[in-house]
C-alpha cells in the first residue's frame, strides 16, 4: 500500500464509521418495525411498551389474504373442527374464512402494470435516444429540456384532464390506461438516461460495422445494443421502482379493477379499526423485493436517481 | 465512382433493390425511432397540458356535466391568487420545502464526508441508508402513522426514551404544533440519502491531487475544507437542492398518507389542496387554473435556480 498524505487516519476512519453505522441502524428501524409487525399478532402490534421480543405468528398474513365473518358460538360449533393451520388461527378469534382477500389481485395489477410499462418505455427509450444520440433530430436540445420538464408538473395537475381524457376513451381503471401513462411518464427518464448510456459509446464500432455492409438496423441491434445492455438495465429498473412505487395516479385514477397495490395496501382494515399486523405484512410483501433489487444494484443506482446528472 | 463498371451496374439496378440493399436510410430510422416517443409524450403530455390551460378559463365542474360550460377568462386565476386558503397551503408548503431542504442537506452532507473517509464496510452501509428512498412512500407514509401513534407508536415510545415525556401525551399527526414537524421528519428520513449520495458523488469528483498541493502549501484542513471542498462539492450540492426542490413542492403522496393536510389545514400542502380542489369539490376549472398557477411557479423558479447552478458550475 502506497503512502498518502491525504488518506484519513485510522482514528478518523473509526469515528466516521461509527457515526455512519449508528445513522444506518437508526434508519432502518422503521424498516425492521414494518417487518416485525407483520409477523406479530394484533394484541402483540398494539401493546404497551412496543414489543421488541415476541412469539412470531401468521396471523397478520392470513388476515391480509382473506377476508373473514364472525359466527355465533353454536355455528362456529356446528362447523366441525378446523381442518388447517390457517382455519386454526381464525377460528381463535370466533370467525371463518369467507374467501380470498383483494390484495392478490392488487398485487398482481402491481406485477402487471409495472413490468408493462416498463418494457414500453425501455423499448421506445431505446430507439429515441439512439435516434437523439446519433443522427441530427430537429430540435433535439428543446425535446429533450421539454421532456425533463414534464416531470415538473405536480402529477394532481396532469390527473385532471388525464381523468376526462380516459373517461372518454375507456381507459379509465384499466390496467392498458396505467400502463400508457406509466410508460408516458417514465418515457422521460428512460430517454435521458439511454441517450447518456448511447453517448458514451464509441461511434466507431457501428461506422466499422456500417463499412462491413451491415444496414444502420443491424448496426444498431447487433452493435449497439449489446453495448448498452448494462444501461438499459439499469434504466429499466427505474422505471420499474417507479411504476412499483407510484400512488397519486393509481390512487385517483384507479378504484376497482385495475388499481395497484399502494393505494390499496393504506386501505386494509380488521374488525376492530386498523390491522396494523396485515397492513405491515402487505407492505412487507410489497416493499421487499425492492430492498433486495437496491442491494443487488447498488452500482447502478446514482444514474439513474438524478436524472443521469451525476455518471459515477 | 469514375469506374465505367461500376456506373454501368449502378444504372441497372432496380431502384427498390438499391433501397434494400442499403436498408432504410438514416433519416427515416431517426424519425421512425423518435415517432413513438413523441406521439406518446404529444398525447400523455402536451395535449392535457394545453387541455388544463384551455379548462383552467372555464368555469366546468365534472361532476356537473349537464352545465352550460362558460368561458370565463382568468376569474378563475383572480379568485386563486386572492384567495386566503392558497397563501395558507403555499406556506404550508413553504415551511415544508425550507426544513426539509435544510435538515437533509445537512444531514446528507455530513454522512456523504463521514462515508467518502472510505471505512472498512462503508459500501454496504451505504446501500443499506439508501433503502428508504427506494421504497414507495404512501405505502411507507401510511405505516409511519402507526409509528406516531401516542402511547403505543415506537417514535413516541422513543422520545420517552429520550426525553421522559409521556408517550400518551402526545401524537405527532393530531396537533397542530406538531404536525408540519411530523412530515418534516418523515420525509427527510426517506430523502436524506438521496443528497448525500449525489453529495458522495461531488466529493468523490475532486482530485486527491489538490488536496496534496494543499498539504504542501502548508493549508490546515479548516481551511482546505472550506476552500478546497466546499466550493468543489457546491455544485452536486445545488443539484441535490433542485432536484429536492421539485420534488417536494409536488409533494403528494408521502403527507396524504400521513396527515391527509391535517389537522386543520397545517400540513395542506399545494398538492393535496389541488387535490381537494379536483377529486373532491369538483371544481375542474378552478383546479386546473391552481395547476397551472402551480406548473409555471415551479418551472420559473426552477429555471432561475439553473441559471444560478450553471454558473456556480462554470466558475
Amino acid at each position: 500500500m502506497s503512502f498518502s498524505i491525504t488518506e484519513p487516519s485510522n482514528r478518523q476512519k473509526w469515528i466516521a464509521g461509527i457515526l455512519v453505522i449508528g445513522y444506518a441502524i437508526l434508519t432502518l428501524i422503521p424498516l425492521i418495525w414494518i417487518i416485525a409487525t407483520g409477523f406479530k399478532t394484533p394484541s402483540d402490534a398494539i401493546a404497551y411498551p412496543p414489543k421488541l421480543l415476541f412469539t412470531p405468528s401468521l396471523e397478520g398474513y392470513v388476515n391480509l389474504f382473506t377476508s373473514r365473518t364472525r359466527l355465533a358460538p353454536e355455528d362456529l360449533a356446528a362447523l366441525g373442527d378446523p381442518t388447517t393451520w390457517y382455519d386454526k388461527i381464525v377460528r381463535s378469534y370466533d370467525m371463518v374464512i369467507t374467501g380470498p382477500s383483494r390484495y392478490g389481485e392488487r398485487f398482481m395489477n402491481s406485477v402487471v402494470i409495472g413490468f408493462g410499462s416498463t418494457f414500453l418505455s425501455v423499448f421506445l427509450g431505446t430507439i429515441a435516444a439512439y435516434a437523439f444520440s446519433r443522427f441530427k433530430v430537429p430540435l433535439k436540445d428543446d425535446l429533450l429540456f421539454f421532456i425533463l420538464s414534464t416531470r415538473m408538473m405536480p402529477p394532481i395537475a396532469v390527473a385532471i384532464p388525464i381523468f376526462l381524457m380516459y373517461r372518454e376513451l375507456g381507459l379509465s381503471d384499466t390496467r392498458l390506461g396505467m400502463i400508457l401513462l406509466y410508460t408516458a411518464v417514465n418515457l422521460s427518464l428512460s430517454v435521458w438516461l439511454l441517450k447518456g448510456f448511447i453517448d458514451e459509446i464509441p461511434v466507431e464500432y457501428e461506422e466499422a460495422a456500417l463499412i462491413d455492409g451491415y444496414t444502420r438496423f443491424q448496426a444498431f441491434y447487433k452493435v449497439v445494443l449489446p453495448q448498452a445492455a448494462t444501461g438499459i438495465a439499469s434504466t429499466a429498473i427505474f422505471c420499474l421502482i417507479f411504476a412499483w412505487n407510484e400512488y397519486a395516479f393509481a390512487a385517483l385514477l384507479t378504484s376497482g379493477t385495475a388499481q395497484t397495490a399502494p393505494p390499496f395496501i393504506p386501505t386494509i382494515i380488521g374488525a376492530g379499526g386498523k390491522d396494523w399486523p396485515a397492513v405491515a405484512a402487505g407492505a412487507t410483501l410489497f416493499l421487499v423485493p425492492i430492498m433486495v433489487f437496491t442491494i443487488l444494484l447498488r452500482k447502478h443506482l446514482l444514474r439513474g436517481i438524478t436524472f443521469g446528472a451525476v455518471r459515477k | 465512382m469514375t469506374d465505367p463498371i461500376a456506373q454501368r451496374v449502378a444504372a441497372a439496378t432496380p431502384p427498390r433493390l438499391a433501397h434494400r440493399i442499403r436498408g432504410l436510410s438514416d433519416r427515416t430510422i431517426a424519425w421512425l425511432f423518435v415517432a413513438p416517443t413523441i406521439f406518446l409524450l404529444l398525447a400523455v403530455n402536451i395535449f392535457p397540458l394545453i387541455w388544463t390551460i384551455r379548462l383552467s378559463m372555464t368555469n366546468f365542474r365534472t361532476n356537473r356535466p349537464n352545465n352550460e360550460v362558460e368561458f370565463i377568462w382568468f376569474e378563475n386565476y383572480q379568485k386563486i391568487l386572492t384567495d386566503e386558503d392558497t397563501w395558507t397551503s403555499l406556506q404550508a408548503t413553504a415551511h415544508f420545502l425550507i426544513w426539509t431542504i435544510l435538515l437533509q442537506v445537512l444531514i446528507g452532507f455530513t454522512l456523504a464526508y463521514l462515508i467518502n473517509k472510505k471505512f472498512r464496510g462503508n459500501d454496504l452501509w451505504t446501500t443499506l441508508i439508501v433503502l428508504p428512498m427506494m421504497l414507495s412512500p404512501a405505502v411507507v407514509g401510511n405505516f409511519w402513522t402507526f409509528l406516531y401513534q401516542p402511547q403505543i407508536g415506537l417514535f413516541n415510545y422513543f422520545v420517552q426514551f429520550l426525553t421522559g415525556t409521556d408517550p400518551a401525551s402526545f401524537s405527532m399527526i393530531g396537533e397542530v404544533a406538531l404536525a408540519p414537524w411530523a412530515i418534516v421528519i418523515v420525509d427527510t428520513w426517506m430523502w436524506t440519502p438521496f443528497v448525500m449520495l449525489i453529495c458522495l458523488a461531488g466529493l468523490r469528483s475532486i482530485p486527491s491531487s489538490i488536496y496534496e498541493a494543499a498539504e504542501c502549501d502548508r493549508a490546515s484542513k479548516w481551511r482546505q475544507f472550506w476552500t478546497i471542498t466546499i466550493p468543489m462539492a457546491l455544485p452536486f450540492l445545488m443539484l441535490a437542492v433542485l432536484f429536492r426542490g421539485i420534488e417536494n413542492f409536488k409533494m403528494f403522496d408521502l403527507v396524504v398518507q400521513l396527515t391527509g393536510g391535517g389537522p386543520g389545514s397545517t400540513t395542506l400542502l399545494t398538492s393535496i389542496d389541488l387535490k381537494r380542489e379536483a377529486f373532491e369539490k369538483w371544481r375542474t376549472g378552478y383546479a386546473s387554473a391552481y395547476a397551472v398557477i402551480l406548473f409555471v411557479t415551479v418551472f420559473g423558479l426552477a429555471s432561475i435556480y439553473v441559471k444560478a447552478l450553471n454558473k456556480v458550475k462554470d466558475r
